[in-house]
């Protein structure tokens, strides 16, 4: 394999877990409680500005992911329990209007707080250098990211089917008033799928400054809206196809750039939406999942 | 407009296909009071207050044309800052002095380099291109529905920003056209306030706003009553998108000024929360909404300012609209019009 193709591969892996794991908090708290989260990729910029001031106050590396799984978790908990919950049960765009609201005020907040200034993010010297394998080379980054990303999503896996907590969110999702009736606690468990994703996102955060090495306040707004593409990619509702999804888009959009023609870099964006339209008209039920729900 | 109207027995208010002749007066004296208004406003305020008044009314007007789309139809489509995007490329390339287009702008073919219109027909052609690519894409995107539909209007933005941003030698990419002729003065938006509350206000309580209705509460009864459900979202989405065109080419104008940015999503959310506070399908819920949350926004920015909290206004928008959707989730005034206004304007009582 080419050393230029290898290195669009492993880009475009990164890219995905990115995608990946904020598409799979998404997802799962569609399949929950039936709302289209956009207060969700802010939970990106928490993580990345968390990371940022853990960093700066000198806390190691591996407990700094601890910690920011743990305030990406809160803050979701605390975004579901003052918002979302006394809202439950009102029409779909009802929900989906209050989320913007939330998005809209969290950006703004975030501005207020720490103005619109990018901020230099860097992983340590270490992970910035690159490592060879037979031939071939590609940033320990974005291997990191790529390992770690798959390891975050085997034990979510973990907990979903293999806990009784993991039990009680697929039947939640599957019938929240049956799983009610069968003694299931309902909001807890929908508090708990609220914490799973935001850590989740809030990881990504991590990996996006790291990835990047520049962070602003409005930085989440698009990975939640490709979030949701990466959904609608899998099949929206479930984790699996989430999961799937982010990766085929990370490395559909980094191909895109690097296969085509200099001057379409900038239609990046433009492609991946246009994508989401043509997925969305041809296979509304995603590409991967057999669903009757009616959304087109 | 009221020459065709005969007056129906008033026990007729279920359908209410005919205005009587007094609420066309009634209409047309408010319109005369407002217009008085503004008069008075334009020689006693200062110049920044006038242009701020002609901002309030766009605003008010795209909500209102957003209530067609939104709340009549019940087509949740965030896609407005992509059709005004649109229409103030289209109309500011059309106005745009044919001097400085030649260097400023390449690629443009020779006859529309050499054009220079005045405001007018390019508003109309504004529109009608907004119209056509709601055409084109409406067909498509309006099999969608719920927030699916908001999503992929909300990527309709994205697409268009693109665009914008990337086809340089047509738009400046993403600096935008920067001095265009200061067309559009507080009467022109005053005009434009009144042509689309009046068409809408038409169209609400016509025969064919009852059958937006119709389908916004069951598609399916609505289409077993013989209503071609297909035909009249894409009607409402592309009056929907005309009107959006409009008001974006008559905004730039104002401002004298359009960037691939101008129009952004924000905007888009700024409009919804107009729409829903006011209660969804309510003209004058829009209108109050609209006018409110321009006049809050705009006189927290000097404390914004001041404070150096920018952003701030943004966030209590943001909670307002939270608070709404907690204690009155269908908005201020429902789906309706307030029994005064309807007396007023309708000249029969409410049921």
């Amino acid at each position: 394999m080419s050393q230029y193709l290898f290195q669009q591969l492993i880009n475009g892996l990164a890219l995905g877990s990115l995608y990946a794991l904020v598409a799979i908090g998404f997802s799962m708290i569609y399949g929950i409680v039936r709302l289209i989260n956009f207060a969700h990729g802010d939970l990106v910029m928490i993580g990345a500005f968390s990371t940022l001031a853990l960093v700066t106050a000198g806390v190691p590396w591996p407990l700094i992911l601890v910690f920011v799984l743990t305030i990406g978790a809160i803050a979701g908990m605390t975004i579901e329990t003052i918002v979302f919950r006394p809202i439950r049960g009102a029409s779909q765009v009802t929900g989906f209007i209050a989320t913007l609201a939330v998005s809209i005020a969290i950006q703004n907040s975030a501005l207020m707080i720490l103005s619109g200034q990018p901020r230099n993010f860097l992983f340590p010297a270490g992970m910035r250098q690159r490592v060879g394998l037979g031939g071939v080379n590609a940033s320990l980054t974005d291997i990191v990211i790529i390992v770690l990303t798959l390891a975050l999503i085997a034990g979510l896996f973990l907990i979903v089917y293999r806990t009784r907590l993991g039990t009680a969110m697929r039947a939640t999702a599957e019938n929240l008033t049956a799983a009610r009736l069968m003694g299931v606690a309902v909001n807890r468990t929908i508090l708990a799928a609220f914490a799973i994703g935001s850590a989740l996102a809030a990881v990504s955060g991590l990996f996006w400054g790291g990835k990047f090495g520049q962070i602003d306040p409005l930085l989440g707004f698009v990975p939640g809206l490709k979030a949701f593409v990466a959904c609608v990619i899998g099949g929206v509702g479930s984790i699996g196809g989430a999961m799937m999804g982010g990766y085929i888009l990370g490395l559909a959009e980094v191909l895109f750039v690097g296969l085509l023609p200099q001057e379409f870099s900038g239609y990046r964006d433009t492609f991946v939406f246009l994508l989401l339209i043509v997925i969305l008209l041809v296979r509304p039920s995603g590409l991967f999942v057999r669903q009757t729900e009616e959304r087109a | 407009m009221a020459a065709t109207q005969e007056v129906k027995p008033s026990n007729d208010t279920a359908v209410g296909t005919v205005v009587p002749r007094g609420g066309f007066i009634a209409a047309a004296l408010t319109v005369l009071a407002a217009a008085a208004a503004v008069f008075a406003a334009q020689h006693g305020f200062s110049a920044y207050v006038v242009t701020l008044l002609a901002l309030l009314f766009i605003n008010a007007a795209l909500a209102v044309s957003l209530t067609l789309t939104n709340g009549l139809t019940g087509l949740f489509s965030l896609g407005h800052p992509a059709f005004m995007t649109i229409g103030a490329y289209v109309a500011a390339i059309l106005t745009f002095s044919a001097r400085r287009k030649g260097s400023m702008l390449p690629d443009l073919p020779e006859w529309l380099a050499a054009t220079e219109l005045s405001m007018l027909p390019a508003l109309l052609i504004a529109g009608l291109a907004g119209g056509l690519v709601a055409l084109a894409i409406g067909g498509a995107v309006l099999r969608l529905k719920g927030h699916y539909l908001a999503v992929a209007t909300l990527g309709l933005i994205i697409v268009v920003q693109g665009l914008a941003t990337n086809w340089d030698g047509i738009t400046r990419g993403g600096a935008g056209l920067s001095g265009l002729p200061r067309h559009v003065n507080v009467w022109w938006a005053f005009g434009f306030l009144v042509f689309v509350v009046a068409l809408t206000w038409r169209m609400k309580f016509s025969s064919l706003g009852r059958a937006m209705m119709a389908v916004r509460e069951n598609e399916l009864a609505a289409e077993c009553s013989g209503i071609n459900a297909a035909r009249l979202k894409i009607l409402a989405f592309v009056v929907g998108a005309v009107l959006a065109a409009m008001a974006g080419a008559l905004l730039s104008h104002l401002i004298s000024v359009v960037t691939p940015k101008t129009y952004s999503v924000l905007l888009a959310f700024n409009i919804v929360v107009m729409v829903v506070i006011g209660g969804s399908g309510s003209i004058t819920g829009a209108l109050a909404a609209a006018a409110a949350i321009t006049i809050l926004s705009e006189s927290l920015r000097p404390v914004e300012e001041s404070v150096g909290l920018y952003g701030l206004s943004q966030v209590i928008v943001a909670l307002c609209l939270i608070l709404v959707l907690y204690l009155k989730p269908a908005g201020l005034f429902g789906s309706g019009e307030p029994a005064v206004v309807r007396r007023l304007f309708s000249g029969r009582k409410e049921p």
